[in-house]
């Protein structure tokens, strides 16, 4: 008689299941692809373009010239090729966006979490302070701290980070919430885990999900926040190739030479897409009682 | 419901004397000293000393503080470094173009939003669904000036239907109003549509089908009440983002509101109209939030009989 083989089921890890959900949003992976051209785009940049030579260097005999077959988007008003500066650009959006998130998420979450699971007064106090941030719209409040500190990135990203910390902690805290009194944790603690222990083991794992897509979404509103500081002068200071400050530029040229402010706003727009799809897409993912 | 409302607004006083204090704070740990500013760089260093005893600024930050918050109890925002006149009064002046410019973008919003929402939901998964999500994806990913720059080449330099600066008419806040209510617009429609979606498959909704109620009255009478609270809710943190870019939107098409008046008091260092510029934002903003959660009661009896 032949053996019957028994099928193994074998589990996969949350990471994998997460990822197996993803792959069939198609729009998901849309956005997942083209973040990762955008992120390959800015490490390869300064590989493919060199930055005095191409990126900053005027060149005002061949300025203002449509797109063609030499500039795929055209020149600004100062000769420099419009494509190689927005390729060069997604190191600026990503590089300050990317650290302007993880401070935020670092100090937001930090502080939701130990308000969330210490609550009480320690709570109080974080949740008080946390409302006078809220209180001021949240752009509104990035460009005021930009503006006081002076347009440099280390003060850009400040201003980014500090206007997205209540964001992190509000989240945080809620979730850390509802995890807070469930069997595991209280298993944990009679078997001595200290407190430290315990947040970071067993409560934070398990309020990630709306973390990990709340940080996807806010990626996006930094890099718009970004390009809107610049776009007011308030940002990164030409002749760094920042979409916002590129798309400045081209306003006095609106007339007969849009393409320079255009270019630069497409790539603002489908980096904030790709990134919205890639939000959407997790979260259906990440918690599939949503769907 | 009175005591709730009362409730409310005395807790805005701490929040904004914090506010305050905040962007004291900023302001005053940032380089540049504002007597230099406004003198300018030939001024002499005797001249910048005495502005500066004129201006209370040798004192220090924590004094300056005080004397300011004890003026705006007594409802004096101070004086404008700059043109001498009350901050009151310049920020006044500037309230009814940013406030027609914010309620056109509302307006344009909620107007478009809702019934795209609506009728997304009802025809999921048709063409019509795919399409309106896919304009709301797009709403949300363009940036307020760059669509507001598009919009004046093409509607105003182009076509010129509408003028490119100034608020002289109604006419000048259309365009404004559509580059910067079609971000506010794509999140409302998103939230109405998964709102809707949700409540439509609820057994009240099959039961008011069922007894042979016109699917019209079903959307609008039955389903479209529950769905509400969350469009409220993104409706109401949306005017918070549409006065943040009303900041953009006033540059872009040189409208001369609170947003115009706020970038050039910052660059010009004079701190009591910074002040009373986010003051005056905040206090709309946290009053937008106390209407959006009156409006929770008026939309559902339930949240209303928590108030008695």
């Amino acid at each position: 008689m032949e053996k019957i083989k028994p099928k193994i089921y074998k589990k996969k890890g949350p990471i994998v299941e997460v990822f197996l959900r993803l792959a069939k949003n198609k729009t998901a992976i849309l956005g997942l692809i083209i973040v990762a051209i955008l992120i390959i785009a800015a490490l390869a940049a300064p590989f493919i373009f060199d930055y005095d030579d191409v990126i900053i260097k005027q060149n005002i005999s061949n300025r203002l010239q449509s797109p063609s077959k030499d500039n795929w988007f055209g020149t600004d008003d100062l000769g420099r090729d419009i494509f190689a500066r927005i390729v060069y650009g997604s190191r600026i959006s990503l590089r300050v966006s990317f650290t302007a998130v993880a401070i935020a998420l670092l100090i937001g979450g930090f502080l939701g979490a130990i308000g969330g699971y210490y609550g009480g007064m320690l709570d109080n106090i974080i949740m008080r302070f946390m409302d006078v941030f809220l209180a001021i719209p949240g752009t509104l409040f990035a460009i005021t701290i930009a503006a006081a500190l002076g347009n440099n990135i280390r003060n850009l990203i400040i201003a980014l980070s500090i206007s997205s910390i209540p964001g992190f902690a509000r989240i945080l805290r809620s979730s850390v919430i509802t995890v807070r009194d469930v069997e595991f944790i209280e298993a944990a603690r009679a078997i001595g885990a200290n407190d430290a222990r315990i947040i970071l083991n067993h409560v934070i794992p398990n309020s990630l999900a709306p973390v990990i897509v709340h940080t996807t979404l806010n990626v996006a509103t930094i890099i718009l926040t970004i390009a809107g500081l610049s776009f007011l002068g308030l940002g990164i200071a030409p002749p760094a190739p920042e979409w916002g400050s590129m798309l400045s530029s081209g306003r006095t040229y609106l007339i007969g030479h849009s393409y320079i402010t255009a270019f630069p706003g497409f790539a603002i727009m489908i980096t904030i897409l790709a990134l919205n799809l890639l939000g959407d897409g997790l979260r259906d993912a990440l918690d599939p009682r949503l769907k | 419901m009175w005591k709730y409302i009362l409730k409310r607004l005395l807790y805005l006083i701490p929040v904004l004397f914090g506010v305050t204090l905040l962007v004291f704070l900023i302001m005053s740990v940032a380089p540049g000293d504002p007597a230099k500013v406004i003198l300018g760089e030939q001024a002499t260093p005797e001249a910048i000393e005495q502005l500066r005893v004129e201006l209370g600024l040798d004192d220090p930050v924590l004094v300056q503080y005080m004397r300011y918050a004890t003026g705006l109890l007594k409802g004096d925002m101070g004086m404008s470094y700059k043109s001498k006149d009350p901050v009151a009064v310049e920020i006044v002046a500037r309230i009814p173009t940013t406030l027609k410019l914010t309620l056109s973008a509302t307006l344009i919003a909620v107007l478009v939003a809702i019934p795209l929402g609506i009728f997304a939901a009802v025809k999921q998964n048709t063409l019509f669904d795919g399409l309106s999500m896919f304009i709301a994806l797009l709403g949300i990913s363009i940036p307020i000036f760059w669509l507001g720059l598009m919009l004046l080449v093409l509607f105003s330099q182009r076509l010129g239907w509408f003028p490119s600066s100034g608020a002289a008419s109604w006419k000048s806040f259309i365009l404004p109003g559509v580059a910067l209510g079609f971000h506010s617009m794509a999140s409302i429609a998103r939230i109405t549509r998964s709102s809707m979606l949700e409540v439509i498959r609820q057994d009240y909704i099959r039961t008011a089908r069922s007894k042979g109620m016109p699917y019209r009255d079903v959307i609008t009478k039955h389903a479209l009440p529950n769905a509400l609270i969350p469009t409220i809710t993104v409706t109401g943190l949306q005017i918070g983002a549409l006065m943040a870019g009303s900041v953009l939107t006033e540059t872009v098409f040189s409208l001369p509101g609170i947003g115009r008046l706020i970038i050039n008091s910052i660059q010009g260092r004079d701190i009591p109209v910074v002040l009373g510029c986010i003051l005056v934002f905040t206090i709309g903003f946290s009053v937008v939030n106390l209407l959006v959660d009156l409006l929770y009661a008026y939309v559902d009896p339930r949240i209303k009989a928590q108030y008695t």
